[in-house]
């Protein structure tokens, strides 16, 4: 539940429901997240202009010509949210290919690790994930959480240029790069989905938060031959 | 389609289409981009018998050299801007901003740039004929998002108008003053008490400097250096245009229309609705200070500034 509500400035409401990264509190997140959504598509809550969940707050950012944090927060008094994701939440597989041409860091993980690279493959693999949040660049999923034996820090110099459809690792959560951009997570692998399609123009992100992500192995021929 | 178009012959440092900006996607990671300056492209709209949203060019600094092909339009720009109207019968006409212009078929516009400010907005009556993307006409370079495949304009490129011919313009005025105020004012942000007391003391009190390291993006100042006494990184959470945020070096930033959607560092403050536009304009070597008001102090200077804004467009009803 959540555990603080104040304003982020005059024109932005900052639920907070805890400092602890895990499923249960992000799925608390999104739970509000989903049904606030549903609220204002609604109309039931005039001037909201954005809903922006992250791992353990939420921000609810609105229109101060039409309305102001107290209208907002009085509707919190009578909110009833119940932690029900199951009709917004979808099951997404992705294909990967580890082949090295695309797993950028895997030998030196594996170095590292003290695991050999056939077995972070299987760690990574064998794991449902679930979307915490999407962002820092448009469509990019946080998932989590990985297998704890794979868990690393990001890297010491972060890439300048990190290949679109790469997988990377850091801390707890596995990621996707949907564009080409600078990055500090360990790259494992790359999927050839577009995972998010700017041409979409009702629905660009393929993973939204409360998803549920598996990966699929895919050699590297699947990888080449993907697109036709 | 329409035939009539601007041809670009210098695009100017940073120009790009702007309009409100995009809302209800900062959940995938998209953020709401729009105007630096709201007030200034809602008047350059107003001035040209426009919706008030319609797309406009906003620039920066240097603005572009356009010149009309094919059609005639109804012009204006809003801004401190120093223009030319360069006629075809190569009569130069020095521009007055916050009024309108009856431009013919091969005039151009020279916009030289912008003076004691960074923005500027050029709009025509009807507006661009450029396509939306996610319901927003605003360009985001940095994410490459927008119309233009998320780029600013280029030499060489045509701007598309929609209305080939203006059958009947009438002159329109408005006595814009243009702020000049070095004072930006804040609400306390959620990690506020991450920072030393004599931190938080020299952030009330002293003088921040605009550095050059500003955009879109956001404004990176240096001054006195706020000592994190918490912790430097924060769970990466949701951002909103105006949070000062401090990294690890203890430099304030003040995030701006083209910020990420989410971030890692703690929010100290967060400036003001009223005083976005007056805050996006500051240019490098200002000084600024910052002062701490109420929320409740901050929504009634914005219920002022909403009627600042209605004056400004009374005067040319």
């Amino acid at each position: 539940m959540i555990k603080n509500i104040s304003n982020l400035g005059d024109a932005a409401i900052y639920c907070d429901f805890g400092n602890e990264v895990n499923e249960k509190i992000n799925l608390n997140v999104i739970s509000y997240f989903n049904h606030l959504k549903k609220l204002a598509k609604e109309n039931k809550i005039e001037g909201i202009t954005n809903l922006t969940p992250s791992y353990n707050k939420l921000i609810i950012s609105f229109d101060l010509s039409i309305t102001n944090f107290k209208k907002i927060t009085k509707i919190f008094e009578t909110l009833k949210v119940t932690n029900n994701n199951q009709e917004d939440s979808k099951k997404i597989k992705i294909p990967l290919c580890y082949d090295e041409e695309y797993a950028l860091d895997l030998v030196s993980l594996s170095k590292k690790l003290k695991i050999p690279t056939n077995e972070i493959i299987d760690l990574h693999l064998n794991k449902e994930y679930f979307c915490y949040m999407t962002g820092f660049i448009a469509g990019m999923p946080f998932l989590g959480d990985i297998h704890e034996s794979i868990r690393v820090d990001r890297l010491q110099t972060p890439r300048i240029k990190v290949p679109k459809g790469s997988i990377g690792i850091t801390e707890q959560f596995s990621n996707i790069y949907t564009f080409e951009s600078p990055g500090g997570w360990s790259i494992i692998g790359n999927t050839p989905l577009e995972v998010f399609d700017k041409l979409n123009l009702n629905n660009p992100a393929l993973i939204k938060p409360g998803d549920k992500v598996s990966f699929y192995k895919i050699s590297k021929q699947e990888y080449l031959n993907w697109n036709e | 389609m329409s035939d009539t178009y601007f041809e670009i012959l210098r695009p100017g440092t940073n120009s790009s289409i702007q309009d409100k900006g995009r809302n209800h996607l900062y959940h995938i990671g998209i953020t709401v981009s729009g105007a630096m300056d709201q007030r200034i492209f809602i008047l350059s709209n107003a001035l040209v018998n426009n919706d008030l949203n319609e797309g406009t060019i906003e620039f920066a600094y240097q603005g572009p050299l356009l010149k009309l092909k094919n059609g005639n339009v109804n012009f204006a720009i809003t801004g401190d801007v120093s223009f030319n109207i360069l006629r075809k019968n190569s009569i130069i006409e020095e521009g007055k901003c916050f009024q309108n212009y009856f431009l013919e078929n091969e005039d151009q516009i020279d916009i030289i740039s912008t003076k004691n400010s960074i923005f500027g907005y050029l709009s025509v009556e009807g507006g661009f004929e450029i396509e939306k993307i996610w319901d927003s006409y605003s360009v985001n370079t940095k994410a490459k998002v927008g119309p233009n495949n998320g780029e600013k304009f280029s030499a060489g490129e045509k701007i598309y108008i929609k209305k080939t011919k203006i059958e009947n313009f009438v002159e329109k005025k408005i006595d814009y003053e243009n702020s000049l105020e070095k004072t930006i004012r804040i609400i306390k942000g959620t990690n506020f008490n991450y920072f030393s007391e004599n931190s938080k003391n020299k952030f009330f009190k002293e003088e921040y400097l605009v550095t050059n390291l500003s955009d879109r993006m956001g404004m990176r100042l240096e001054g006195p250096k706020l000592d994190n006494i918490v912790n430097t990184n924060i769970k990466s959470e949701g951002l909103v245009k105006g949070v000062v945020q401090v990294p690890a070096d203890g430099n304030p930033i003040i995030l701006f229309s083209d910020h990420g959607s989410i971030g890692g560092y703690p929010k100290i403050a967060v400036v003001i609705t009223a005083d976005h536009d007056k805050a996006s304009q500051l240019i490098p070597g200002s000084k600024i200070k910052f002062k701490e008001i109420s929320l409740y102090e901050a929504e009634g200077l914005f219920k002022i500034y909403s009627n600042d804004t209605k004056s400004y467009l009374e005067q040319i009803k």
